[in-house]
This record gives C-alpha cells, structure tokens and sequence, in this order.
C-alpha cells in the first residue's frame, strides 16, 4: 500500500511539474490542480494512516495513535483543499483576463513561439 | 514613563495635525508648538535627574524571547539633544506660522514636522542601537518628506530624492557596522556596548564596523565626501533648514560620534578618518560658503564647516576636545537657527536672497539686522558670544595636541585659515545685506517682519550672549551633565572663563578675525568687480556630478544584472525554481540519506491498487490532453481528483473526503465556465514545430520524470520510516473535554486552530471579491464575443418536441425543461442535506465547509439548469452579504471568549436539556462554524456568479431586452 501510495503521489507530481512548465495558461492551471492533489496526499500521508480509524473519538478507547489516525495532518489538508479552490478560481480568472487584455493564451502575455 | 510619553507624544501630534484642516495657520501652529513646548518642559523637568549623572531608563518588552526590547534611556548627552530638538522644535513652529504662506498646506507641514521630531527624539532616547537605527532612518524619511514639502518644484523634488538617497544609503551602512558591533559586544543594548570599549577596539571586526558605522555619521552630518546633499537640501522651506538641516537631523551624525566615542574612540583608525573627514569638510565648507550668493546655500555650507568642526573635535582622541565638541553641538544649534530664521525674514520680506541684490537693509529692518549681525558675530566666532568659547576650546586642542610634527604645526594653521573663512562669510552674511547704500530694485519693499515672527530669533540670539556673558553661570551644568556620558564618566579639568590670559589660542583668534576682515574687504573688491563669483580651484570638484554619474552607473549595472540573471519568461522561472527544489533536496540526501525505513506495512489491497491505474492513468492524459482538448483534460483531472477523495476516504479521513469532493465538483463548474473565453486552436501552428521546441520538451520531460520520481522516492521513505512524535494525543484527547466535540479534525477547525480558520476564510472573501472586481473589468477577446458554435448549429428545420429549442435564455423552458423541474424540486432537499451535515459537523463528519459547499452546488444546479437570468429574477442571492455576515460572526464569536475573559477564540460548550429533544451540548464554536458556512456559500458563489455572468454581459443590448421581455415569475 505504501508503494501504491507513493507512486501515486509521484505520477501526480511528475504530471503536475510537467503541464505547469508548459506555455498555455490552461495547461498551467491544470498542472496547479494535480500538483495540489499530490501535495495535499503527500502531507496527508505523513499522518499514521490506517484504514477504518478515523479520528472521531469514542468512549472507552484510549486517545492515542494507535487507535485513531492522525487528526492534525486532515484538518492542515482540509484547509488546503478549500484554499486551493480559492487560487484555482482566482488564477483562472486571471488568466481569462489576461487573454482578453493580451490576446493571447500564452503564459507571458505575448504571442510567440508555442 | 515620562520618556515613552516624551516619545510617543510628538508621533501622536503628527497624527492629529494631519486630520485638521489643512490651511488652519493658527490652529495648526499652535497646537504643533504646545506638542513641542510640553515634550520641552517635560526633558527640562528631568535635568535634576540627569544632572547627578543618573541614567533614566524605560523598557518595554516587545519580544523578550529573542531580547528584543523597546529601550528609551536617557543620560545628560541625550538630554541636551531632546532640549535642542524640543526647544528649538516650539521656537520654529511660532516662526513657521508667520514665514508659510495661507495657500500652503500646512497640516501636512506641521504633520511630518512633529513627526520628524518624534524620530529624532527617538534617535537620541534610544537604548538599543537597533532602535537607534530605525529612528535614524525615519529622519531619513521625514527629512526626505519635509524637503519635498513644495513638491511641484524640480529643485525640491531632487534635493529630497538626493539627501534622501545619501543619507538612507549611510543608514543602511550603519545598520550593518551596528549589527557587527553587536556580534562583538554580543548585546544591542546600548549601556552594554559602552561597557565593552576595550572589547570592540581589540576586536578583528573593529575595522569594518567602524568604517561602517562611520559611513552612516558622516553621510548624516554631511561630512566630505558625503557633503554635497545638504546644499540641495535648502530647497525647503526656511523653518525645516532651520530645525532639520542645522539644528537637529545634520546633528544625528555628530551625535553618533558623541554617543559612541568612549567605545569607538582611541585608535589611530578612528583618528585618522574622523578628523580627517572633519579637517577637510571644515575646510572645503567654510571655503565654499565665502564664494556663494544665496544667503541659504551660504548658511547650508558655514553648517558643513560647522559639522567638519565638530566631527574633528570628536576624532581628535582627547577627552577635553570631546567636550568641546558637545559645546560647539550646543552653540552651533542656538546660532544656526536663528541665522536661518534671519534669513528666512529677510526672504520673506525682501522677495530674494542673493547678497548682491540686497543692501542697507538695516534702514528698513534695524531689529532684525542687530539680531542677524549678533548670530554672525557669534558664527565668526567673536568674543562675548557663544562661539568663541567653543572655538576657543578648539584652537587650544589643536595647540596642545602632540601627535607628530606635521600635524603639531599643521592643524594650529589650517584651525586659523578655516576661522578666517569663516570671519569672511560671516561678514557676507551680517554686513553685506544690512549696510551700505540701501537697494532699490527689490521685488517687495522690505519692513520688519511681525512681533512674533521675530521672537524666536530673539530668543536664541539672547541665548548667544547670555552663553557668551556668562559661560559657566547658563551653560556649565548642563555641559558637564551632556560631556559626561561622552568621555566616559570622567570630566576633564577644563575652564568656562572668557578670558584664559594672552595666549596661543587668542592670538590664533585675533589673528583669524583681522585677517578675516581684511580678507573680506580685498574680497569684496574683487566680486565687485565681477570676479570671483564661484570658488576658484574646485570647479571639478562637483559633488553633485559626481553622485548623478554614480547613480545612472549603479541604474545601469543592475539594469545588465537584471538582464544577465533575470527573466520575465514564466517557463523558465518556474523551471529554475523545480531545478533548484531537486538539486538542493539532492544535497541535502547526502546528509540525510534517502533510505527506505522498517515500519509495519499495511495490507496490500488489489482494489486501491487499480483505483490508481485509473487515477494516474487519468492524471497522465490529463498531462497529455491539456493543450488541445481541453474538455478531455478537465474531466480526466476530475477523475484523478475523484480518485484522491476516494484515497482519503480509504484512509480514515471521511472530513477531507467531503470536502474534496464538494470542491471537486464546484472546481470543475468553474473550468467549464471559464472554457468559453479561452482561443481555439490554431490550424497554421500545426506544422511549425521546432527543433528547439523539441528540445524544450524533453527538457520539461525529464525535469517533470526526475521531479516525480523524486517525490515518490520521498513519500515511500517517509511512508516506511518509523512515525515520529506527534502532537496528535493532545488534540485527540482533549477535542471531547475541552472543545465539546467529538470529530477531532472539526473541532481542530473551528477551536484549536479557529485563528487559522479565520485566516482562511478571510483569504476566501479576499479572493472571491478580487475575482469579482476583475470580472468587472473583463473584455473578452473579440472572437470569444459570439455565442459558442454549439449553440449556433442547429440546423433550421430541426425536427423536435422541444418548447423553443434556439434560445438558450430560455434553457429553462427549452431542451432542459425537465431536468429544471427536478433541480427545482430538489432544492429544498439540498438545503436540508447541507443542514444535516451543519449540525452534525462536531461529533460526526461534517461541518460548515462542506455544509456551505453543499449550498453552493444546490444554487449552481439552479443556475445550470434554469438559466442565470430565471434564477435571479426569481431569487435573491446577495454573496457579499453572506461574505460580510460571516465573517463577522467568526470575528464576534472569537472576541466574545474576550470580553468573559479567556483568549481570543476560546470555547465554550453550554449544556441544557430541551423537551422532545432531551440534552444538548451547543458549543459556541458553533456560531464560528456557522460564520465558516456563510463565508463559503457567500464566496464560492460571487465567484461562479461573476464568471456565469460574462455571458450575459457581452452579448449586450439583444441579450438585455430579452430579458426585459421575461415575466417576472414562472407561469
């Protein structure tokens, strides 16, 4: 599971550096999102996770990291999930502005080479 | 405590002056001069305290951890400092009422004038040299300010930028001698460096610190060869030359010298560059000074020589020159500004200050002549005023200096020639203007300014004598209390009597005032002629060049630099920053190597495993698609999205998997909103792929392989290694207890970290605001102005049941007539799903995130189905009140704990039984929670509202009366 875990975090994070290192303003943003993904799965996995655990306390069970998962990395990615849609929704208006004023899509405001 | 109050009282003036109104003369004169009148009487009500040698010391801590403290401290040096910026702060705030003009804003004048002498004050009063440089370079900054008061004026406008530039690049150095004099001492504290003296000269570090230190002074006081902004500085109104560039700021470099001589002072180092910058700024001052024409740039250069006076006093290593530097501080202020007060009189009075054009006023003004010709008797250095006696002082140190020959002979001459100089501009200043045949072609007709304008000068000139009189009787206990703290604590014998018997020194100064004299006569001759009008042998010398030439080179080297080592190119930024990441993270593996660790691993399970063949197979074409089938891309990112959530939810973290999954679908309304506006594909850039493109991307390729690999290589090893301590116990234990809650991770949101949250939810209505005023402002481009091509195609004999199946206003009752029904009737049940999780959020999976995005999706639902326009012409949604309500309810929730007296945001669960419902446990983090509801549906819906409503927008005046013609309710 590890393995998977971490696997997934780095075909996400290759995908996300990739299509931020590109020209196009769209392609840019997509790379935001999928980096965030593997960012936000990265912390979050630097909790204990388990399956079947989740940090919702109950009476009787001791209060530790044997019975519950991690809860401080959760609320940190819960927070960045929610402020993550801020950025995405801020940096596509920008972009959409920029290709209005500019007229063009590319990454620096001007139209040369793809 | 009176010293905090000293300080902050001036800062408090400055903010008051600035909301009256602004032409107020009297008003603001007055209330400015009270501010400075009481911080006047408050520094003399301390002499008694000061003058047995005590030390008033006032901390307040700011960060102590880190020994950061706010230390005003005041000894008999800082005394007489805050009693010059004080006293003569009050006497030019009176003058300044009579020389500004009823059309200057004044509010501003007086503003940044009180300011200026809270910097100051602080300057002197601090106990920190840190501080001390902050208060050094507000000077900086008000001085720059008050020299620009007349910004319209070019010559304003490049004085200020000049002094401002010199003297805030010196402050700038003196920051870094001071931090380096504090890694010595290892204290900023300013008693613990005066202690540590022999520590700091034995120092390696002594030579860059002083040079340093010496750099921030020297620029300060106008010191050579740093000299040339004063001049440029006279640009300002008379009352700011008068206070700022003689009396107080150009003091700050002289008082630094002052103030860290018994730690600095003693090496042959210190010698050599103090007085030699003080030898030839006071020569090259009072040089320059007999060959001007403005009675202000005279005034500007006698006060270079002046300061050269001084700063060679302070270089000369004798404790009996030290006092005698601090003296001449003294009697300098008191002369200068009344010299500059005279001459802003005679300005203000005569229409002009150039010397040749003006003549015999003493017909016109006697007063203020006699004042004028005192204060220059004074400045030349006449007996019975006050600068003989410290010029006096001076000639007797060089006299008794026993350095080497050269110097032993060499020093006594040029102390005579600069006091013959200074003779000879004197005269230029005091006789030329008031004697001789009155002139006749002065733009106003000159007369004696008001009573009261003319006080201060009077005020200060009678100090001249008084001080002249009868030295040991005024001045003798406070010189004593302000010398004291300079050498150490160990006055030397030195004697406040005018008449010292015939020696060495009188015969240097009568020899100095003859020559002066005669030198003026024999220089009159020639200017009348019209010769000599500039200083001979200097005309290369121009400072100003000289700084212009250094500041168009240092513009254009980092201009090449900028070129060299910049780019505004985004890819290759955001390459180098990836690059960097990986090559650092690859060093930093050498210390810490990457190795995999032994924790148990989890069960490996086939399901998660194809879960992510999926999500990264979605992620990858997500990569691949992105450029060209945008549509494609946006719905594979969506997968991988769905398939993150699916991972959280696997993993025991049911909160995040919410609210991942509300996002994820707001997220992508708001990419296939924005879709529209962006361009098609270009068909002629098909076949013009490069060689260098090519080579770009499988740059961009292996960067992006090596950055992933790098990450899942990291993830592994941290995923394997034994989990370290974790703060995570506390939370888990006390979320029930102590936040009422039993879903940790939501009363971590709304408890333990709320100020977090309240960060967040600020960032939200920050961001969903600028988003809305930038749409505001949309243009899109021209060829994104039409309705899309899918909604144009249809062909015109379409055979279809459909209501009105070309009218896209008409969605509603159009090609989505049903699924409208159905959203409609679903609403309703939304609202009470986003209920549901609401309240249930502290104990159960839930909370006011995922309850607002719930909201959110049952309005956008509203909106994709039944049209922008059906939805607002049938509902009321005003996001920026949800925006402005929720907010507020976090903020008051959060500042109620306050006023019951526990910390911000503290938490409190009340308990009570309700009937039918039985015992409930209400927790005031709900209202915080409820404030974090109202903030998300307020904000994620401005934002999908704005972008939804571009549309609308561009399609203007058809679009519009469209919608008139639509009824207002459903029939």
């Amino acid at each position: 599971m590890e393995a998977v875990l971490a696997l997934v975090v780095g075909v996400l994070g290759g995908a996300g550096v990739w299509l931020v290192l590109r020209p196009r303003t769209f392609q840019v943003i997509m790379g935001l999102t999928l980096l965030s993904y593997a960012v936000n799965l990265f912390i979050f996995s630097m909790g204990s996770i388990f399956t079947d655990k989740p940090p919702l306390v109950k009476p009787g069970v001791p209060a530790d990291l044997e019975h519950y998962t991690d809860p401080l990395p959760q609320s940190l990615v819960l927070t960045a999930v929610v402020i993550g849609f801020a950025t995405t929704a801020l940096f596509l208006v920008v972009l959409l502005a920029a290709r209005g004023l500019n007229g063009t899509d590319h990454v620096d405001g001007t139209k040369e080479e793809q | 405590m009176t010293l905090l109050v000293l300080l902050l009282l001036p800062f408090v003036g400055a903010l008051v002056t600035s909301v009256l109104p602004t032409r107020a003369r009297n008003l603001l004169s007055i209330f400015a001069g009270l501010v400075a009148a009481v911080a006047a009487f408050l520094v003399l009500s301390l002499f008694p305290v000061v003058r047995e040698g005590t030390v008033i010391l006032h901390a307040l801590p700011w960060v102590p951890s880190v020994g950061l403290d706010l230390v005003l401290r005041m000894d008999g040096l800082a005394w007489m400092f805050s009693v010059v910026v004080t006293v003569v702060g009050a006497l030019v705030c009176l003058y300044a009422r009579y020389y500004m003009s009823p059309d200057d804003p004044v509010a501003r004048f007086f503003s940044f004038f009180l300011a200026f002498m809270g910097a100051m004050l602080g300057v002197v009063l601090s106990g920190n040299l840190i501080q001390l440089v902050v208060f050094w370079e507000m000077t900086s900054i008000f001085s720059f300010l008050l020299i620009a008061y007349w910004h319209h004026r070019k010559d304003a406008q490049r004085g200020a930028m000049m002094a401002l530039t010199v003297t805030g690049a010196g402050g700038l150095a003196l920051l870094a001698g001071v931090i380096i004099l504090g890694q010595i001492v290892g204290s900023y504290e300013l008693d613990a460096v005066l202690s540590a003296g022999d520590a700091v000269r034995e120092d390696v570090l002594y030579p860059p610190a002083l040079v340093l230190i010496l750099i921030g002074a020297l620029t300060k006081s106008a010191q050579f060869p740093f000299h040339f902004w004063l001049p440029r500085a006279m640009a300002a109104p008379t009352p700011v030359s008068a206070y700022l560039h003689s009396a107080t700021m150009v003091k700050a470099g002289v008082f630094l010298l002052a103030r860290l001589w018994p730690v600095l002072s003693g090496t042959t180092l210190w010698f050599s560059l103090v007085s030699g910058a003080g030898l030839i700024t006071l020569l090259l001052g009072a040089y320059i000074a007999m060959f001007q024409h403005d009675l202000k740039r005279v005034l500007a250069y006698s006060t270079i020589s002046h300061l050269g006076l001084i700063t060679l006093l302070f270089g000369l290593n004798s404790k009996l020159a030290a006092v005698a530097g601090v003296f001449h501080i003294m009697n300098h202020a008191t002369f200068k500004a009344s010299l500059f007060m005279a001459a802003g009189v005679v300005d203000h009075e005569t229409g002009t200050r150039d010397i040749r054009r003006l003549n015999g006023l003493m017909r016109f003004m006697p007063r203020t002549g006699t004042l004028a010709l005192v204060a220059s008797g004074a400045m030349a250095g006449v007996p019975l005023l006050n600068g003989f006696l410290s010029k006096e002082m001076f000639f007797a140190e060089t006299v008794f200096l026993h350095v080497s020959p050269s110097i032993k002979i060499g020093l006594p001459v040029l102390a005579t020639i600069a006091a013959m100089f200074a003779v000879i501009y004197s005269l230029r200043f005091g006789y030329d203007i008031f004697f001789g045949p009155p002139s006749t072609d002065l733009p106003r007709a000159p007369e004696e300014p008001p009573r009261w304008m003319r006080a201060p000068i009077e005020f200060l000139v009678v100090a001249c004598v008084v001080v002249g009189v009868a030295p040991a009787a005024s001045i003798g206990p406070s010189l004593a209390a302000a010398a004291r703290p300079v050498v150490g604590g160990e006055l030397p014998e030195y004697s406040l009597s005018i008449w010292h018997g015939f020696n060495m020194p009188l015969i240097m100064s009568l020899v100095a005032i003859v020559g002066g004299v005669l030198g003026y006569v024999w220089l009159r001759s020639y200017q009348e002629r019209g010769l000599l009008q500039d200083p001979p042998f200097l005309r290369g010398l121009n400072g100003r060049k000289l700084f212009e030439a250094g500041l168009i080179l240092a513009t254009k080297g980092s201009r090449s630099a900028l070129r060299v080592f910049g780019t505004r190119r985004l890819q290759t930024q955001m390459f180098t920053i990836i690059a960097s990441a990986l090559v650092l993270s690859f060093f930093a593996s050498r210390d810490v190597p990457l190795v995999w660790g032994e924790r148990e691993r989890l069960a490996a399970s086939p399901a998660f495993a194809i879960l992510w063949l999926i999500g990264g197979a979605c992620a990858l074409g997500a990569a691949g698609f992105a450029k060209f089938h945008r549509l494609v891309a946006i719905t594979l990112v969506g997968g991988a999205g769905l398939v993150t959530c699916l991972t959280f939810m696997w993993f025991s973290a049911p909160d995040v998997a919410l609210t991942q999954i509300v996002v994820e679908v707001i997220t992508t309304t708001l990419f296939l909103l924005g879709l529209r506006w962006l361009p098609m594909r270009k068909e002629e850039m098909r076949d013009r792929i490069t060689l260098r493109d090519h080579a770009r991307r499988t740059r961009d390729f292996v960067l992006a392989v090596a950055a992933g690999g790098g990450l899942a290589a990291l993830s592994y090893a941290m995923l394997t290694r034994p989990a370290p301590f974790s703060i995570a116990p506390f939370f888990l234990s006390r979320a029930l207890p102590e936040g009422g809650g039993t879903n940790v991770v939501n009363v971590m949101l709304v408890d333990f970290r709320a100020f977090d949250t309240i960060g967040e939810i600020t960032v939200l209505c920050a961001v969903s605001l600028t988003v809305y005023a930038l749409l505001r402002r949309f243009r899109p481009p021209s060829e994104s102005v039409e309705s899309p091509k899918q909604q144009r195609v249809l062909p015109a004999d379409i055979v279809t049941d459909l209501v009105k199946p070309r009218t896209a206003a008409d969605a509603a009752r159009g090609y989505l007539m049903v699924p409208a029904v159905i959203t409609r009737l679903l609403l309703p049940v939304s609202l009470v799903v986003a209920m549901h999780f609401f309240l249930r959020g502290h104990n159960e999976p839930g909370g006011g995130f995922v309850a607002g995005l719930i909201v959110t999706i049952a309005m956008v639902m509203q909106y994709i189905t039944s049209g922008t326009l059906w939805v607002e012409g049938n509902t009321r949604i005003r996001p920026v009140r949800w925006l402005g309500f929720g907010l507020f309810a976090a903020v008051t929730t959060g500042l109620g704990a306050i006023f019951v007296g526990f910390p911000f945001l503290t938490s409190h669960t009340a308990h009570f039984t309700l009937p039918l419902v039985g015992e409930v446990h209400f927790p005031s983090a709900a209202f915080f929670d409820l404030g974090v509801f109202a903030v998300v549906v307020g904000s994620t819906l401005l934002i999908l509202t704005a972008l939804a409503h571009q549309s609308i927008r561009v399609h203007g005046q058809q679009r519009r009366s469209a919608a008139s013609m639509l009824p207002r309710r459903p029939e």
